[in-house]
């Protein structure tokens, strides 16, 4: 749970470089491999702009924290990154999203398949209430038509495993997905997108409507997946920045102000604005 | 008053004390006063209908009259079993008829459609829930049976008359008059209720769920299914029974067009009446108290089961919501 103690966290030459507000152009120094690259994602709601020109490399494994003020675009950058904006009318999306080499927001790519390996959790715990625990898991394997049994069992418990739900849970699969706790419902939704073998796993504020108890759950759980995927947090909590992740940006405005590694980010951060944010200052 | 008051004086002055003490007595007695007559108003005429139509239940008991195949006015003997069955054939086929429909209606409306066209669609389907059912029923008189019967009833009859003719005793003589022309232009009247009442069900689903389901990977039509349309069944399912009530009581526009037979059995093609149709073609002309009566009587079981429809209706939704904890 401490940052410090966190191998990641321990850069030997870290290189956060300077964010204009133009042209945020940032990288981070470590030894994992680039897992999805934006370049100058830019975000139009109408004539509003919500995010501007934002290039970030999220590398395979870390955790990366969106941090800023309300408004900041940091969710409207989010959910630039799993093509979620398609499905919302007047925005427009401009820029590269790069994962594994393959733009997401090129001609010919199918959203729907983009889903399925950019997984995605959200503020509010979201199972589908009319089906059971077991089917919540496993609708996404249903959706590309897996109906073998065995095979969906098999998943089902290795996802909810995943998920630290399975002890809690295994006795009653069957019962409805509406029935267990906020937080229990949080950690489903985490085992759904892991059921479908997301790579990467985005997650918008998504500990803002538990108790305190479910949200160290939740934060231990990143803690634990990120072995396996790639996790991009949007948080509002600095704390729980400063908690999990790998990597912190700071948005401000629509701009990506600074990004780096968190325990820099945290101790000395180079940019004025990062440092009123997280002392508190502003926000 | 000299001078005028600043706000503060104004706040702070005592207000009258008619004003609050009757005011809230006066509200108080006028409102439950309303809202226990609107529970009197069903009572009584419940009451009514059971008083007027007492003769009968007794002659014939509860269950005789409910089951009795005889109308006969002439020799005296009613039953009123062949309307309910004819309202039960035209209220479920006219419901089975236009559910698809009227659900392709509303997704497309709230879904798919971009929003000046699903402004416009909203609209014609308020205006027709909103068309008179008399006029409904000169139009099935002017177009639809003339329609009906040269395009189908007839070439259907013909053709089964040549080749098929062990089905001629169920479609029956080629009236244009008759329950198929009754159930469309029932079902034509329902479709505006299901798909207002669907379509509300679909928009009200929680924008969190959709995106749930996009972000599993699902395509458009996947989302409706795994996400929307669970969702929305209980409301969707409520509103087609609500419908399905509204097609047992509509009463003109099926009187004008069901051919009104009194007679079991009812055939595809031939006459047919229902509940609502027998009472409003027969009340003008029943002359004798027992005929009067059993017209009240029919009315009574009528009003029994669009109780029980709408009961079902609203224990459904219930029974099928979406448990509140999650959402």
């Amino acid at each position: 749970m401490d940052p410090v103690t966190s191998p990641q966290t321990a850069p030997s030459t870290p290189k956060p470089q300077q964010a204009g507000q133009g042209e945020a152009r940032a990288t981070v120094a470590a030894d994992a491999e680039p897992r999805l690259v934006t370049e100058g994602i830019t975000v139009h709601y109408g004539n509003v702009v919500g995010v501007r020109d934002v290039s970030l490399t999220f590398r395979d494994k870390t955790v990366t924290a969106l941090i800023g003020p309300s408004g900041c675009g940091k969710t409207t950058f989010l959910r630039s990154l799993n093509r979620m904006h398609d499905l919302t009318r007047g925005v427009k999306v401009s820029g590269r999203a790069v994962l594994d080499g393959t733009d997401i927001y090129a001609n010919g790519v199918d959203p729907v398949t983009i889903r399925r390996r950019i997984g995605m959790v959200f503020q509010k715990p979201t199972p589908f209430p009319t089906m059971s625990i077991y089917d919540n898991v496993v609708a996404g394997l249903k959706l590309v038509g897996i109906r073998d049994r065995a095979l969906l069992d098999e998943v089902a418990e290795r996802s909810l495993r995943q998920a630290a739900l399975w002890d809690e849970v295994k006795d009653r699969l069957k019962a409805p997905a509406a029935g267990i706790s906020g937080g229990q419902q949080q950690r489903l939704s985490i085992a759904r997108a892991l059921a479908v073998e997301a790579e990467v796993l985005l997650m918008d504020e998504p500990t803002s409507s538990l108790d305190p108890q479910s949200t160290m759950r939740i934060e231990e759980l990143i803690q634990e997946l990120k072995d396996t995927v790639t996790i991009i947090i949007v948080t509002h909590n600095m704390q729980q920045a400063a908690r999990v992740s790998d990597y912190t940006a700071f948005f401000y405005e629509g701009d990506l102000i600074e990004v780096s590694d968190t325990n820099r980010m945290f101790t000395n951060p180079k940019e004025q604005r990062t440092n009123d944010y997280i002392t508190g200052r502003f926000g | 008053m000299d001078r005028t008051l600043t706000a503060s004086e104004l706040i702070r002055r005592p207000t009258h004390p008619i004003y609050r003490r009757l005011g809230d007595r006066v509200f108080q007695v006028v409102v439950v006063t309303l809202g226990l007559s609107i529970i009197a108003l069903a009572l009584l005429l419940a009451e009514v209908l059971l008083v007027e139509g007492w003769e009968p239940l007794r002659r014939f008991g509860f269950f005789g009259f409910l089951t009795g195949t005889t109308w006969d006015p002439v020799r005296g003997v009613f039953g009123t079993w062949p309307f309910i069955v004819g309202t039960l054939i035209t209220a479920v086929a006219s419901l089975a008829l236009s559910f698809l429909p009227a659900i392709g209606v509303a997704i497309f409306s709230a879904e798919y459609a971009p929003r000046w066209l699903a402004s416009i669609i909203d609209t014609i389907v308020d205006l027709l829930a909103a068309v008179p059912s008399v006029v409904v029923g000169i139009w099935g008189i002017f177009v639809l049976v003339p329609l009906m019967q040269n395009h189908v009833y007839l070439p259907v009859y013909y053709w089964a008359f040549e080749n098929a003719p062990g089905l001629l005793p169920v479609l029956g003589p080629p009236a244009g008059y008759n329950l198929v022309t009754a159930t469309i232009v029932l079902a034509l009247m329902i479709v505006p209720y299901t798909t207002a009442l669907a379509r509300d069900a679909i928009r009200l689903v929680p924008r969190s769920q959709r995106e749930a389901a996009r972000a599993l990977g699902a395509t458009r039509w996947e989302v409706m299914r795994m996400a929307v349309l669970p969702y929305a069944r209980g409301a969707i399912v409520a509103g087609a029974i609500l419908s399905f009530g509204r097609a047992i009581g509509e009463t003109m526009a099926v009187a004008m067009l069901i051919g009104n037979s009194n007679t079991l059995p009812f055939t595809f093609f031939g006459p047919a009446a229902t509940m609502p149709s027998v009472i409003v073609n027969e009340f003008r002309e029943a002359v004798e108290d027992l005929h009067l009566a059993s017209l009240m009587t029919v009315g009574f079981y009528l009003f029994l089961i669009s109780l029980t429809v709408n009961l079902i209706a609203a224990w459904l939704q219930r029974k099928l919501a979406v448990g509140g904890r999650a959402l």
